[in-house]
Formats: C-alpha cells, sequence, structure tokens
C-alpha cells in the first residue's frame, strides 16, 4: 500500500516537474498511438463502411476475418512484423525494426479491424430506408456516404476510442518492433516494463498513473465530443 | 492478405526512411547490463564520443547472440561463454572479448531447508536442494543464467523435475520477485539482486564458488550472416567496451549506489586468469 502511495507521489512529482525523460516517454506514446489510430482510421472506416453497405461473394468470411482481427494478439502481431521487417526478412531493406515507424505499423495493424469492425456496427444499426430516401432526394452516392457517416458519428466515436485505447495500452508488439529504446522507442507502457525488471516499482507505478490520465483525458476529449449530441432531449415540463 | 500487408507497411515507412541512417549500431545485449542501469551511461558516452546511435535490444542471452548470428544486430554484449564459444567457431561471431564480470549467488530463504549456505560448492548445493525438494525457481529462458544453473545441474548429475522445480520463464528481475513470494531458492547475477534487493528477503547463501563466475563478453558480427549489417559501427562499440576509458567508468559504476562495484572490469585477461 505504501508502494503505491509513494508511486502516486512520484507520478505527480513527474508530472508538475514537467520531468524531461518522462515527458519525452509520454509525448512518444501520445504521436506513435495517435499516429497508428489516425491511420487505422483511414483503413478501417472504409473497410467498415463496405462490409456494412456492401455484397459481395466472400463477404461473410471477411466480416469474420475482421471480427477475428478485433482481437488479434498483440504480441503475435509484433512477432509477424518483426519478422518481415527484420534486415533478412522481405522488407528489410527499409531499415524500419526498432524505430518508431514499426510500433506505428505495428499498432495500425492491431488498431484497424477494431475500427473496422466497429464502424460496420455502426452503419448496420442505421434504418436501412434512410440510404433509400437519401437516394431518392437525389444524393449522389459520396453524399450519401457523408451523410449516412454523420448520422453514424457516434458509434463511430466510439471505434475511435477503443481503436486508441487498444494500441495506447499494448505493449508485447511495442517491445518486439520498438525495442525500447531510449529516446527513441521508449513508450509508457515498456517503460513501466523496463522500471519492474529494474526493481523501481515507485516509478513503474508512476508511469501506469500517467499512461492511466493520458488515456483518461484523451476519452474525456471524445467523449466530451461524442455526449454533447445527446443533451438535445427535450427537457420534460 | 500478406500482399496487403506488405504494401500497407510500406506506405509510411517512405515518409519516415531519413530516421534510420547508416549512423546506427544495433546492440543485441542480456537483461542485466540494461536492468543495472550500465548502458545508460555507457551508450550516451558512446554515442557523443563516434557520432552513432545505439539502438539496443535487451533480451536474453541465447535471444542476443542469435539475433547477432541472423544478421539482425551488429554487435553483442552476453555471458554465456560455452554458448558464445560456439558461435565463435561456427564462424558467426568474431573477435570475443572479455569485458568485464561479476558473479552468480544462490539466493534462498533465510532458514536455508536445504542446508546448502555449509558448503562451498556449487554442485552439492544442487544436490542439496534437489534432495530435499526444496522450491527452485528456474529462469527457464535462453538467458545467460539459465545457461548457468543448466551447466550446475549437469555437473551435479541431476535432471530437476517435480512440483519443487518452478520456471518463470522470465527476465531475472521478475525471477527474484516470484523466488521472494514462493520463499524459494534460485541463481542470480550479483548485479539484479543489488539493484532489487531491498524489495527481497531472500539472502544471498552461496557465491565464490568458480563456476559462478559470470563473464561478459563482447562480439563483432561476420559480416556473412546477412544483409546491411553495420559492420564498422559493430566494431567501434566493441572497441569502445574494451578501451581504458570505458573500463574506468565500469569499475566505478555502482560505487555510489550500492556501496560496491557492480561489474569489475577484465579487458585484455584471458578467462583463466579470472576469479583466482
Amino acid at each position: 500500500m505504501e508502494l503505491i502511495w509513494e508511486g502516486i507521489k512520484q507520478a505527480l512529482v513527474h508530472i508538475l516537474t514537467a520531468d524531461s525523460e518522462v515527458l519525452g516517454i509520454t509525448l512518444r506514446s501520445l504521436w506513435i498511438s495517435g499516429a497508428a489510430t489516425l491511420l487505422s482510421l483511414a483503413v478501417g472506416i472504409p473497410i467498415g463502411i463496405a462490409l456494412a453497405l456492401a455484397r459481395f461473394p466472400g463477404r461473410s468470411f471477411a466480416v469474420s476475418l475482421i471480427n477475428t482481427g478485433m482481437g488479434l494478439p498483440p504480441v503475435v502481431v509484433g512477432l509477424f512484423v518483426s519478422v518481415f521487417l527484420w534486415r533478412s526478412g522481405p522488407l528489410g531493406f527499409l531499415e524500419l525494426l526498432y524505430t518508431p515507424t514499426a510500433m506505428v505499423i505495428a499498432q495500425l495493424i492491431i488498431a484497424f479491424p477494431i475500427v473496422a469492425g466497429l464502424t460496420m456496427a455502426a452503419f448496420q444499426t442505421l434504418n436501412p430506408n434512410l440510404s433509400l430516401q437519401l437516394l431518392g432526394i437525389g444524393a449522389s452516392r459520396l453524399q450519401l456516404l457523408w451523410l449516412l457517416s454523420k448520422e453514424a458519428r457516434l458509434p463511430l466515436l466510439a471505434a475511435v476510442m477503443a481503436g486508441f485505447g487498444g494500441v495506447i495500452s499494448e505493449v508485447g508488439a511495442s517491445m518486439m518492433v520498438g525495442g525500447n529504446i531510449r529516446g527513441q522507442t521508449r513508450v509508457l507502457t515498456t517503460a513501466t516494463v523496463l522500471e519492474t525488471g529494474k526493481g523501481n516499482f515507485e516509478i513503474a507505478i508512476a508511469l501506469g498513473l500517467i499512461l492511466l490520465l493520458l488515456t483518461f483525458a484523451v476519452n474525456f476529449l471524445l467523449t466530451h465530443i461524442q455526449q454533447r449530441e445527446q443533451l438535445r432531449w427535450p427537457k420534460p415540463s | 492478405m500478406l500482399v496487403i500487408l506488405a504494401l500497407i507497411l510500406a506506405i509510411p515507412s517512405c515518409l519516415l526512411a531519413s530516421e534510420t541512417a547508416s549512423k546506427s549500431v544495433i546492440l543485441s545485449t542480456t537483461t542485466s547490463t540494461q536492468d543495472s542501469g550500465l548502458l545508460d551511461v555507457l551508450v550516451p558516452r558512446f554515442e557523443k564520443k563516434t557520432g552513432y546511435g545505439v539502438k539496443t535490444i535487451s533480451v536474453g542471452t541465447g535471444q542476443a547472440l542469435l539475433l547477432a548470428a541472423r544478421g539482425e544486430a551488429d554487435v553483442a554484449l552476453v555471458h554465456a561463454p560455452s554458448l558464445e564459444k560456439k558461435y565463435v567457431a561456427e564462424g558467426k561471431l568474431t573477435n570475443r572479448r572479455l569485458v568485464m564480470y561479476n558473479d552468480f549467488i544462490f539466493l534462498g530463504p533465510a532458514n536455508d531447508p536445504a542446508k546448502i549456505k555449509s558448503t562451498r560448492s556449487s554442485a552439492e548445493a544442487m544436490k542439496r536442494i534437489a534432495a530435499s525438494a526444496s522450491r527452485f525457481v528456474s529462469r527457464g529462458d535462453n538467458s545467460g543464467t539459465y545457461a548457468l544453473e543448466r551447466s550446475l545441474w549437469k555437473t551435479a548429475g541431476i535432471e530437476p523435475k517435480g512440483p519443487w522445480y518452478i520456471e518463470s520463464g522470465q527476465g531475472m528481475g521478475a525471477t527474484l520477485g516470484i523466488a521472494n513470494d514462493r520463499v524459494a531458492y534460485t541463481i542470480a547475477d550479483r548485479a539484479t539482486y543489488l539493484a532489487l534487493q531491498k524489495r527481497l528477503a531472500l539472502g544471498i547463501l552461496l557465491a565464490g564458488d568458480k563456476p559462478l563466475l559470470n563473464i561478459y563478453s563482447v562480439m563483432e558480427v561476420n559480416p556473412a550472416n546477412g544483409p546491411r549489417i553495420n559492420i564498422v559501427g559493430g566494431k567501434a562499440f566493441a572497441d569502445f567496451m574494451v578501451a581504458p576509458e570505458t573500463q574506468a567508468v565500469i569499475k566505478s559504476f555502482g560505487l555510489e549506489k550500492f556501496g560496491q562495484p557492480l561489474f569489475i572490469p577484465i579487458a585484455g585477461k584471458r578467462e583463466e586468469e579470472i576469479g583466482g
């Protein structure tokens, strides 16, 4: 118990003094996972929409793949990305292993099925008559997609949060493809593992708390945007 | 699917390709050099002196050697002499040079149920632990510490098996934690033990036996192991590890925090001369 208090105290000290090492690690976590989440939206949302709206042979197989991908174990992703990026691997010439880029790639692979799966679910819960109505009043295909996306924005934001939450808290893949290199690929999760191994439990707890705070802050912001819409219920008078 | 993946992977890489110049050296090493904090002191000095950027990958010694042998690293700093000599004999790694040493220690509960405190021999200690079926936590991975443990069991003529023999499959720090919680014996490198000492109820029960020497060496990578190996950078790091200035830093490392040095520098010596 004393250890946890000590951890909380350390976390506060690190935050208040803006300790440059901890700050660097925190910002790195944020940009790597943020970039991975943004890219996963670019990849996952079109896939999710296509799976929800299009009918094509093999669709249910593709849906099963995405649903499986939503629970992709990060260490497995880390292993495969490592093998691809090894100097002797098919993409070795890019010299990407142990760089932040490699971490973004691994996290993108972890996050995009989550985004795609939740996007698909979001679009499938829309009333099918809505598309018909929109097409009926002369909407083009692009306009249709835009209007449907607007309609599904609440669950889409949930998809963003789930994707971000999945990658910022992930340690297995980041450790394998990033290597936990100080000043380059050390993020909050891998630093927590390292400090635990070193026996610096106070610092490990502090890093864990900072990770929680960061995730909370990002989710609070997104939730705020999401729930703003929800307040428009008419008040009973 | 893999082709699609490869394409997805390649896109962001082009944007950030500049971050990996050939001025970077990949060092594959064991967890104890990192967990003890030694590399946090040495690596910045090397980077400042040579202009190289070092990517330290700290894994178990077995994996560290394998990465170097596959050409995935440029230089290896590890502690499993018998394994190292095998790779050198195969020509995968070259120019093995001793860097520093400390020792492995037997840790266990204060009441010492297997009575290993009264022996000076590590093999005899193993026999007593097995004979009394006292709980023993093994790393159970491919680390240098595990290699040493296996060699001690072999010397003792015992194949450890049974509910008393616990394989953690984790690093030294975690393994010490498990041994502490389960009130068990274990073997650890002195540097990691000292770093975690204040959290442990386990005490040192046996130390100083010759087979318990823990010798760290640096090795360069054979250019034939794979493409894109930074041979010059790897050699520069190996040279740095045995240079007199670096050896002086190693000699005093840990004095302030632990009251004793964690590693004893031995560059230029032969294995037979150590320990004495």
